[in-house]
């Protein structure tokens, strides 16, 4: 059974392998987790999960596997004949209360109608005074006011544990579609470091210095060598005004951790796409620009390129000469993309737009296709995945979720 | 085996602590995640002390490396000793240092290893410890020697999720979240601290700090220990329940909140908010 669940968990995408389902199953086998379902939920997540983003997804696939068990114990309540809970009913009641209940027709009575309304109900109800449900004055259910009711199943309201911790999905907030600090964009933007030594030998190389000093007799011969540093060079482009405003603390985000992360790092603006010329600095953008062929001469296709946008637009503004919104373009935007994209190998375009929002939008397909498939969702995943792209020697296609 | 169960000064949830007795049961490393401040570091020296085990604490910076844990060779000693004309310098085990893990190896009896924050240095320091982890043994080349542990150590490692831990890794490891305790769990813990306060004040106290935790936008938000601290400035200025509630909008804020928030903007938004909620009424 639990060779299935292990299936399950891959087939929902949770990273588990052989060596952690075996370590489960040395664990229930030393007896850890012996008494009940929450334990053993407990040992299953702490041997087969290790980030608390997969907590939820986890949840999830617990719920879904381990509900057939439950709804057979259910099953197995339900043959349980009625003279059972009769007899047990009618140890529990005092005589005051028995006589109440002869009051409503007796006990074939009560249980009849029960039966009734358990065909008639469809939902969960709460309060109000017919229903089966919890709070209320109806003679069935539980927690209500009614002298003459029957409680059906426990007191789920004083009782913590009536939900199941797995249902509860507490964890949801960690799965890794949620919106980011800087922080977070760090770590992810360090995905792309290489380090190199590179500059002036200001180091002292002990391995070195003693390897040369044993070739030495044993005389003293120190060897320095440069500082480790991070040498990727990361060229930022940002879609600034309209569309994007809503955005903006995602991007201000994402572009302060970069600043940090990355010492080459040279970033530009533009407005919806891109077309001859770019700028550096929003205040003075109608007297600084910069062209975009010019961009391509200073920074050679080394560089990382990281193009953030929400593509959303009108077709026009792609595909038509003379279609931005704000000045006259010789040539398309395509053009000028196709351009860019050629120079720089690796080259990625990040969407603040929810990925699932891509396909409302025929400009975001258009520029997606227009860098071959590298669009990336600005979640922590996709930051993750368009890191791990910009790492590969070529882009070919996109990495898969 | 005696069991884990929290100890006298640290309240540990029905789940953490059969994380720690699962990883004792099957002497697999277990490492620890959480808010700041939920009492991660704290863990091993409470299993250490339950169980009365040894404990041997490794804090890791963003310098460390692991061969430092296993041992190092003090080059530059034997090196100077030699120019110096000193007769030790002939055997090369006078200049081996012992890291941590030499240390909780060589322990006579089974001990608690603490590795502190291992998100803080090199992305590759998780996997140059595989081996260690995995066999408890380690080579020292300089002395031709197989270290090998008498007892596998009960091994607690925490993180901050500063960096992503490799896989290879993490198969290794159990791994446990701690969750931000909840309003029972937090008196209970207050009380571990602090027996005699005030059951009124308590109450008060704990009001008010989930307040403050529900404020939207903190960049930090208050942990348990920044509770304990603030309870302890409370106690220490004896004030009275009543000032934590006050309707008078100059005292709005709670007395002594610097212990709390921890960095200026968080305290300019929280005295905005709290002065919009008045202003408002």
């Amino acid at each position: 059974m639990l060779v299935r669940f292990f299936y399950e968990l891959r087939e929902a995408g949770i990273p588990v392998s052989l060596t952690e389902f075996l370590a489960l199953l040395g664990a229930l086998q030393q007896g850890v987790s012996a008494q009940g379902a929450e334990r053993f939920y407990w040992l299953a997540r702490l041997s087969l999960i290790k980030d608390e983003r997969f907590f939820d997804r986890f949840d999830r696939v617990f719920a879904a596997h381990f509900a057939g068990a439950e709804r057979a114990f259910e099953k197995w309540a339900a043959e349980i004949p009625p003279e059972w809970l009769q007899a047990r009913m009618q140890q529990q009641l005092t005589e005051e209360e028995r006589r109440k209940v002869q009051a409503l027709g007796g006990w074939e009575k009560l249980l009849e109608t029960l039966k009734q309304r358990l065909a008639e109900q469809k939902e969960r109800h709460q309060g109000g005074n017919k229903w089966i449900g919890t709070g209320g004055t109806s003679p069935f259910g539980s927690g209500g006011y009614n002298p003459e009711g029957i409680r059906i199943g426990e007191a789920g309201a004083r009782q913590r544990r009536a939900v199941k911790v797995w249902e509860a999905r507490e964890y949801r907030n960690f799965d890794d579609q949620r919106e980011l600090g800087t922080r977070q964009f760090k770590i992810a933007l360090r995905g792309l470091r290489k380090f190199a030594r590179q500059g002036a030998a200001d180091e002292l190389d002990l391995d070195g210095t003693i390897e040369a000093t044993a070739r030495n007799a044993g005389w003293l011969d120190l060897k320095l060598r440069p500082e480790r540093r991070n040498a990727v060079k990361v060229l930022l482009l940002l879609d600034v005004g309209g569309s994007m405003d809503e955005h903006v603390r995602g991007v201000e985000a994402l572009f302060s951790a970069a600043r940090s992360e990355f010492r080459h790092l040279e970033s530009f603006y533009f407005h919806n796409f891109i077309y001859e010329y770019l700028w550096k600095d929003n205040r003075r953008r109608q007297r600084e620009r910069s062209s975009t062929l010019e961009l391509m001469r200073r920074f050679n296709s080394d560089y990382r390129v990281i193009i953030v946008g929400d593509a959303s637009m009108s077709p026009y503004e792609i595909l038509q000469p003379g279609g931005s919104v704000e000045h006259w373009n010789e040539e398309s935007g395509e053009v000028w993309l196709k351009r860019v994209s050629a120079h720089f190998p690796h080259l990625i375009w990040l969407n603040p737009l929810p990925q699932a929002r891509w396909d409302w939008t025929p400009s975001v397909g258009m520029t997606r296709s227009l860098v071959h498939e590298q669009m990336y969702p600005l979640s922590l995943e996709g930051l993750e995945r368009a890191m791990r792209a910009l790492r590969r020697p070529t882009l070919s296609q996109p990495l898969p979720v | 085996m005696s069991r884990f169960t929290g100890t006298s000064r640290y309240i540990a949830t029905a789940d953490l602590e059969m994380a720690v007795n699962a990883a004792v049961t099957l002497g697999r490393p277990l490492l620890i995640k959480g808010e700041p401040g939920t009492g991660k570091t704290q863990l091993a020296l409470e299993v250490a002390t339950a169980l009365e085990r040894p404990i041997f604490e490794w804090h890791v910076k963003s310098t460390s490396k692991a061969q430092q844990g296993l041992y190092e060779y003090d080059a530059v000693s034997r090196l100077r000793d030699s120019q110096l004309g000193d007769p030790r310098v002939a055997d090369i085990s006078h200049y081996i240092v012992r890291g941590k893990l030499w240390e909780a190896f060589e322990s006579d009896t089974q001990p608690v290893l603490l590795i502190d924050e291992i998100d803080k240095a090199d992305i590759e320091f998780p996997n140059d410890l595989l081996r260690e982890l995995d066999r408890m043994e380690f080579y020292v080349y300089e002395t031709r020697q197989l270290i090998r542990a008498r007892h596998r150590p009960i091994i607690i490692i925490t993180s901050n999720n500063e960096k992503e831990l490799p896989d290879a890794f993490l198969r290794r490891c159990f791994f446990h979240y701690i969750r931000f305790p909840d309003q029972e769990t937090m008196q209970q813990i207050v009380e571990v601290h602090y027996p005699n306060l005030k059951q009124t004040l308590l109450a008060e106290a704990l009001r008010a700090f989930y307040e403050v935790r529900e404020t939207p936008g903190l960049k930090k938000k208050p942990s348990t220990s920044e509770l304990l601290d603030w309870i302890k400035l409370l106690v220490a200025e004896d004030l009275p329940p009543e000032a934590l509630r006050s309707d008078d909008p100059k005292k709005a804020i709670p007395p002594l909140y610097g212990a709390l928030l921890k960095n200026e903007q968080d305290v300019h938004l929280f005295e905005q908010l709290v002065f919009l909620s008045r202003r408002a009424r």
